[in-house]
């Protein structure tokens, strides 16, 4: 049984990746966001505040094009609907012990990574884990906007191509352990990479957005696995 | 411009609050619902699969560093190696591949 402090401190240390990969993202936000019109203050708070990549990306378009609010609540809500996926995951993964309060925080952190790391944990996810690693991605996030914005060509090109790739490698780190070990997840993986080219590729449907590509293959082949391979009730745990 | 980006910037962040929140907060109970269970045991090894690639080619200055650089992610997470190290380690690749290639 490890202590909160245990948990938070071992959520730091995993979120390095996610803190450093945040910094190179939200720096070119930054940018975006400061070439936008926007002010300093204006982009730090829509990262403090949102705390999503493409999302972000996306308003700046809305704003600079002077769409309604409508028009930005609906984007977001579009873009950002995968998270209510990953919500639904963590609703059954979150220590069933822990505080009703944990679940309104933690959601406030759920970004992608935060939730694949989260999801990686055996056994119930304790809070402060999660709390750990939103300790590195919001700062991460934050300043790397801030930074982005006040002076775009601080951190060399170079730097921020090799760090772009940050995220993308936690990712692996995350799926392919237990896949190793499990031929279903191997499949389920090999699948969606497959079906994510092809999205990416094939005229019309690569003109579907990143978000809704990933909610429509996420509910596709999770549910044919699920139909095909239900698990077994101690692995659900 | 015209809106008040300030609201712009309340506006998002209620709708991407409310998504994260929402289904967090209702869902109180286990699933019971095999089916159910099974699909949400999956989900997260999709959305990270369908993010990753062929997303990580195009996160670089080039496809090949990214490729490479997925390459090395590959091995290494399938070594067992730690997270840190992975992620680094692919940056490294990244980094010095760049040196050469661009």
């Amino acid at each position: 049984m490890q202590s909160r402090k245990q948990h938070f401190i071992s959520g730091i240390k995993n979120g390095i990746p996610i803190g450093l990969g945040y910094l190179a993202v939200s720096f070119s936000f930054g940018i975006l966001a400061s070439k936008s019109g926007l002010s300093t203050v204006q982009a730090v708070l829509m990262s403090a505040l949102n705390l999503t990549s493409a999302g972000q990306f996306a308003s700046l378009a809305v704003i600079t094009s002077a769409g309604s609010y409508l028009e930005m609540a609906l984007s977001q809500l579009i873009i950002n609907l995968r998270y209510c996926l990953m919500s639904c995951s963590l609703s059954q993964k979150i220590d069933p012990k822990a505080p009703f309060i944990h679940r309104f925080l933690v959601a406030f952190g759920n970004t992608d990574e935060v939730f694949g790391l989260s999801s990686a944990v055996e056994g119930p996810l304790s809070p402060y884990y999660s709390y750990g690693l939103i300790a590195m991605a919001f700062p991460g996030w934050t300043i790397g906007t801030l930074l982005g914005a006040i002076a775009g060509d601080i951190l060399p090109a170079r730097l921020l191509s090799a760090l772009g790739v940050a995220l993308y490698g936690m990712f692996c780190a995350i799926i392919i352990p237990p896949a190793k070990k499990d031929s279903v997840l191997r499949k389920v993986i090999l699948l969606a990479m497959a079906a994510s080219l092809l999205f990416s590729v094939v005229p019309i449907l690569n003109e579907i957005s990143s978000g809704m590509r990933v909610i429509i293959l996420t509910v596709g082949i999770a549910a044919l696995a699920a139909k095909l391979a239900p698990i077994r009730e101690e692995e659900a745990a | 411009m015209s809106g008040n980006v300030y609201i712009y910037i309340l506006v998002m962040a209620l709708v991407t609050y409310l998504v994260r929140m929402l289904p967090l907060t209702l869902i109180r109970r286990t699933i019971k619902s095999n089916f159910l269970r099974s699909f949400l045991h999956y989900v997260p090894y999709v959305t990270l699969s369908v993010m990753t690639f062929p997303a990580i080619l195009s996160a670089t200055s080039s496809p090949w560093s990214g490729l490479a650089g997925f390459i090395t992610a590959l091995v290494l997470s399938y070594k067992g190696k730690g997270l840190i190290l992975v992620s680094l380690t692919a940056c490294a690749v990244v980094f010095i591949l760049e040196l050469a290639l661009v």
